[in-house]
């Protein structure tokens, strides 16, 4: 029998940084695959976010614009925004997975890079977040919606979008490291999400909100994404909410990543 | 080189729990070292600190001549690990999971996907490779973890209690790829907590019981290291039964035991044997079976630790 025969090559002593951007490539397809196995999934970042689109633009749209045409234009960028906050809680969901059904062990006993299964995970959430961005506007232009700008307009919002998605992943990775089983990670999609996509202006201006709601709705980074992410397609200042959004992104990297990692070690 | 894994006073604490509190072990090149203990021993906190995913908080650990901390990256390149629970990804189907890791340690994909498919086929896996593993039985998963834990053709391998929770016709199907493992030329690790697996696989055994060594030694070495051996007749004729277990009490010194036309009793002097034979004789009984068998490892593991091997208790290393 073949299979089991050994070989003997002389053990190198680490990973070479080339090797561990293939791993992650590896790792990250690897995530992807699996969505053919699990189609809900792909149910979850794709017709959800356009059956909120719809049932917004369609139910409230009219009351809250005055015509569905005008809330489509001011709440696609934001709904597109909700959409980015929430895919990003599969980096949490699968790292959790991995630790609890001992995936992870398996991957740590091989000889590859100590980083690549995390960036796997954000490259391969990367990948999905490009997907639903497109496919929203994609949708959006089909009901009606029109860029304002230009080219440079969209890539400079698909970039801003990426790096934000980027930064809250760290939040993810937290939430998967920290929390015991996978529904728990669910639960804080739900729980927490929710009210930090809403209390913001995705979906109505703050100008009718009451005063102290109105200044948690100013910093809340989801405001100031979708600001700019409208500025940057439909027109509009895109400096300050763009920047504010920059800084909250970096914030957030600054205080999960450190807190991630160390959580992590302790949990392995 | 003949040690292929060495361990020295290994410990590892869990807060105010020692897990490990100072353990030796030695496994020679291409044996079977089974490492035996009840659950929350220690077995599976030892198996993570030489597989390289914990460091151990004294102590140190080679495997072939590599050192588990600061050189962990060479001996991840040598070992392979089946953990207690099969790590495989569920979403996967059976095939990517080989291919991905085939992938992952720098194979060339046509070339992982023919061990991916080599692998299915050495594991009876084929039927079943284009579908996701979260479909597969228990006895299947276990056979998938451990095909993937030998995608790198791995020279050490740990399995970590690689039959709990199986059928007894999936243990012994396990034990038969073990096998054939083993006479390929791989250095074993084992654990379980089942006697009946270490004395079928293992060349060596080392038995730990709150984080210590206990006992030590090949099967038979630990079987008569007890003292223990038992002696068993079954005569021809039912009617000779009362002769036999008057005979056999009074050589041995202590009260028979009958099952159906088989007695037997626990001995220490092996020279009964030749005693009981002449005596017998004399009473002109004729036996079917007459023999001096060593105690099981369950009969030793109670002399050593003086409690069953096999008694449930919540397992604090994996919790911990």
């Amino acid at each position: 029998m073949t299979a089991i025969t050994t070989t003997a090559a002389a053990p190198r002593a680490r990973s070479s940084a080339l090797d561990g951007v293939r791993q992650s490539a590896t790792l990250a397809w690897r995530t992807l695959v699996q969505i053919r196995h699990n189609p809900w999934e792909i149910g979850d970042f794709s017709f959800q976010p356009i059956l909120f689109l719809l049932l917004f633009t369609y139910v409230f749209g009219g009351a809250i614009s005055g015509s569905t045409q005008e809330y489509l234009q001011f709440a696609l960028p934001g709904i597109i925004v909700m959409n980015m906050i929430f895919v990003t809680m599969y980096v949490g969901l699968g790292l959790n997975t991995d630790l609890t059904k001992g995936v992870f062990d398996r991957l740590r006993s091989l000889p590859i890079a100590r980083w690549a299964p995390l960036a796997g995970r954000i490259t391969a959430d990367l990948v999905k977040q490009a997907w639903s961005i497109a496919l929203l506007l994609g949708v959006g232009m089909i009901l009606g919606f029109r860029i304002g700008t230009n080219l440079a307009g969209v890539a400079g919002a698909v970039l801003l979008l990426l790096f934000f998605a980027l930064a809250f992943s760290w939040v993810s990775v937290f939430v998967g490291v920290v929390a015991k089983d996978p529904e728990k990670v669910q639960l804080f999609g739900f729980t927490a999400l929710f009210p930090i996509t809403f209390v913001s202006n995705v979906f109505v201006s703050e100008a009718t909100m009451p005063g102290w709601l109105q200044a948690v709705v100013k910093a809340n980074p989801v405001t100031m994404l979708s600001d700019a992410t409208r500025g940057m397609l439909v027109g509009g200042p895109v400096a300050r909410p763009a920047l504010g959004a920059i800084l909250w992104g970096l914030a957030l990297i600054a205080v999960f990543a450190p807190l991630s990692v160390r959580r992590f070690k302790r949990r392995v | 080189m003949n040690e292929a894994i060495i361990a020295e006073g290994l410990v590892k604490r869990f807060g105010e729990t020692t897990a490990l509190a100072g353990i030796d072990l030695a496994v020679r090149q291409g044996s079977v070292l089974g490492l035996l203990g009840p659950n929350g021993a220690g077995k599976t906190t030892a198996v993570r600190i030489l597989a390289t995913l914990w460091r151990p908080d004294e102590g140190r650990a080679s495997v072939n001549g590599f050192d588990v901390v600061r050189q962990a990256h060479q001996v991840r390149q040598l070992i392979g690990l089946t953990g207690q629970f099969a790590s495989v990804d569920e979403n996967l189907t059976g095939a990517e999971n080989l291919l991905f890791i085939g992938r992952l340690l720098g194979v060339p994909r046509a070339e992982a996907k023919a061990r991916a498919r080599e692998l299915l086929a050495d594991f009876d896996l084929s039927g079943a490779a284009d579908r996701a593993a979260k479909t597969y039985s228990g006895g299947m998963r276990r056979r998938l973890d451990l095909a993937a834990s030998l995608v790198g053709r791995p020279r050490i391998l740990f399995l970590d209690e690689p039959t709990t929770g199986l059928d007894p016709r999936g243990r012994t199907e396990l034990w038969g790829l073990v096998k054939r493992l083993v006479a390929g030329g791989v250095t074993v690790l084992l654990t379980t907590q089942y006697l009946d697996e270490a004395d079928e696989l293992a060349d060596d055994i080392v038995v730990i019981d709150h984080g210590r060594v206990i006992a030590s030694g090949t099967p038979e070495e630990l079987k008569t290291k007890t003292g223990l051996q038992t002696l068993a007749v079954r005569p021809t004729d039912m009617a000779d039964l009362p002769t036999v277990v008057s005979v056999v009490g009074e050589l041995a010194r202590v009260k028979p035991e009958q099952k159906g036309e088989l007695v037997t009793a626990q001995v220490s002097d092996p020279a009964i044997l030749p005693a009981v034979v002449r005596r017998l004789d004399d009473a002109g009984v004729v036996v079917n079976e007459l023999a001096l068998r060593s105690s099981s490892l369950n009969e030793v593991f109670l002399a050593l630790t003086g409690r069953p091997a096999e008694e449930e208790e919540v397992d604090e290393e994996v919790e911990a």
